[in-house]
């Protein structure tokens, strides 16, 4: 095993180096996350107090800064008072990892507290269809477009220009309009990541319909095929693969808008849920919420990676996929 | 190669077999007859003249090959048969009918592979079949049939990348034709396989021209493949690209590779020399600074 194989330029590595990496890339930040929570001297600016002593804002719990506890430490010293006392600790919008742990687990067996709040996954699993439905309606809108934008250069032209427009108007501009015209509830929510999505995808997809190569369609002319079945026989099989792919892309785009569209109108979902932790200062269940948003969206990337495999199976025989 | 030393023939000479072979060939309908074609780009250095008056005719199962120096516009050529370009001037007429947009009565093979990868061998010789409105059972026992032809009965399940380029243009041949073209049109298919799959290739697009009632117009750059293949060659000049010569091939048939070494083919070999490489064009080529090198070259030797 020589050491050059692993940084030979574009070459693959074998299946168990694969495997090793893709463990370490995420063992190496949780590593570096409890290496700051558990060594004491790293880090840890702060003092949580085990013992107040006669200084008259200290409370058992409580955090201060290194410096503030030293100099009340020198004061009481000097007045002779009881000292405090206090052990290093970090930040509270730094919870070690196992306390992340602990939460991400009570959190799904926590039940909530007022009766008008929900359970975790309840509002998982509303944050879900907010995406579900807004990225559905954006494709079924922006795929056929950008599709058609890229096999008509009229509908190209009398359509991307105002896209490239919109698309750089950020989408929760548009918050306080969505309100007003569906009112406070999903639907504001939905729109907003219907914007966020929709736009870019009438280009990628128009992108992608143009990269098809164009030798293709001439083929199937000389095979006598006419305009429909160039666009239903060799244009829409022929990019699918990519279209699969870009499609991926673009549902992890549209995750990325749902924290702002779910601040519109009454939050809900698994923003609420963060807003409201975060409030009470548990950032535990903050860090346990956002890993969990991480979580679902690599598992239904792989799911949908693993489905792209069996969809396309030319794509197999080429090793592309 | 220099052939100049031989007593050969004249290319004009043909036996008593070609000759009526020949002129059975020029009693059959024509099939392709394109008059005073032109075709002009417009370029950012103004326009340009790729094709200028150029004429032939072809013949019902005539074999025609198109050689030319590169820049002699007979791919443009091709295209515009297969409707795939526009004139800018003149006319083509296939049977008789003024042809300016793709059809399948026009079958076309291209140099680059252009097997749709979504679908497998058999569906692909199948799409022309659909687009004719064939039933999918129609079509498969037909396209079956085709993908026999070309020897790939084994492969019909199997998509187009698990395949070499050759066997890629075998599919690509019986896609063609299975779409029932009065002429194929081929634009250097053989242009990208290695020598030995280009001469087999060769021989089976021969063997599968002689059983069937089909026109071939194909295009190339080499020489002998022009040759080897051809009833007439039709020669273009560059700059603008016209129709330079038509030479009759008067090497019999049935064609072997044999025959690669005959008179016959031979005087047809040098006379394509002579017009595709002009004898001013070879002397300047070597005309280079070559001193560094062959200093170089000269220690080697001394050290040896």
């Amino acid at each position: 095993m020589s050491s050059s194989a692993w940084f030979a330029p574009r070459v693959a590595l074998s299946p168990r180096r694969e495997r090793a990496l893709t463990a370490l890339s995420f063992f190496l930040p949780l590593l570096l996350w409890a290496t700051v929570s558990y060594t004491p001297f790293i880090w840890h600016p702060n003092i949580e107090i085990t013992e107040p002593g006669s200084v008259s804002y200290f409370q058992q719990g409580m955090q201060i800064e290194r410096a503030a506890f030293n100099e009340e430490l020198e004061r009481q010293r000097a007045a002779g008072g009881s000292l405090p006392d206090g052990v290093r600790a970090n930040p509270v919008y730094l919870p070690a990892p196992h306390e992340v742990a602990i939460a991400f687990y009570t959190s799904f067996t926590t039940e909530p507290q007022r009766r008008s709040e929900q359970w975790l996954h309840q509002s998982l699993w509303h944050s879900i269809q907010i995406i579900f439905w807004g990225f559905i309606l954006s494709s079924v809108v922006g795929v056929p477009l950008g599709i058609l934008c890229g096999t008509f250069a009229a509908v190209s032209r009398i359509q991307e220009p105002f896209v490239e427009f919109f698309r750089y108007l950020p989408a929760p501009a548009f918050g306080a309009l969505a309100v007003a015209i569906l009112g406070i509830y999903d639907g504001p929510k939905i729109a907003i990541i219907f914007i966020g999505t929709f736009f870019q995808q009438v280009l990628v997809v128009a992108n992608t319909t143009r990269q098809l190569d164009i030798s293709l369609l001439e083929a199937a002319l000389t095979l006598g095929a006419n305009r429909r079945q160039l666009l239903f026989k060799v244009v829409i099989p022929g990019i699918l693969p990519q279209l699969y792919r870009d499609q991926r892309i673009l549902l992890g785009w549209a995750w990325t808008y749902l924290i702002v569209a779910e601040l519109i109108g009454t939050s809900s979902g698994i923003t609420w849920f963060i807003t409201q932790q975060a409030r009470y200062q548990n950032f535990e269940n903050v860090f346990a919420a956002i890993i969990m948003i991480g979580i679902i969206g690599l598992l239904s990337d792989v799911a949908l990676a693993k489905l792209g495999k069996s969809l396309f199976p030319w794509e197999r025989a080429s090793n592309k996929a | 190669m220099n052939t100049a030393n031989f007593k050969l023939p004249s290319y004009l000479t043909q036996s008593e077999a070609v000759k009526a072979r020949f002129d059975d060939l020029k009693r059959r309908d024509v099939i392709l007859e394109v008059s005073e074609l032109g075709k002009t780009f417009e370029s950012i250095n103004g326009p340009v003249t790729a094709l200028e008056g150029v004429n032939f005719r072809v013949h019902r199962r005539e074999f025609v090959t198109v050689i030319g120096p590169s820049g002699c516009g007979k791919s443009t050529l091709i295209r515009i048969l297969a409707g795939l370009e526009s004139t800018s001037t003149g006319e083509v007429l296939l049977g008789g009918h003024p042809v300016d947009t793709p059809g399948p009565d026009r079958g076309m093979v291209f140099q680059g592979y252009t097997l749709f990868p979504w679908l497998t061998v058999k569906k692909n010789v199948m799409f022309g079949l659909r687009n004719q409105g064939f039933g999918d059972a129609e079509a498969s026992r037909e396209a079956l049939e085709w993908i026999q032809l070309v020897g790939l009965e084994k492969f019909a399940d199997v998509y187009p990348d698990e395949l070499s380029g050759g066997m890629k243009q075998r599919v690509a041949i019986a896609r063609a034709l299975a779409a029932k073209p009065r002429i194929l049109l081929m634009d250097e298919p053989f242009g990208a396989l290695d020598a030995q799959t280009r001469s087999k290739m060769q021989s089976y697009l021969l063997e599968i021209w002689r059983h069937l009632d089909i026109t071939v117009l194909f295009i190339t750059h080499d020489l002998d493949e022009a040759i080897y293949l051809a009833d007439r060659i039709l020669v273009l000049d560059a700059n603008p690209g016209r129709v330079n010569e038509v030479i009759e091939v008067a090497v019999p048939r049935p064609r072997t590779p044999a025959q690669f070494l005959q008179p016959e083919f031979l005087s047809a070999r040098q006379r394509l020399d002579e017009l595709i490489h002009p004898p001013s064009v070879t002397e300047e080529a070597v005309a280079l600074d070559l001193s560094r090198l062959v200093r170089e070259g000269e220690q080697t030797d001394a050290q040896d």
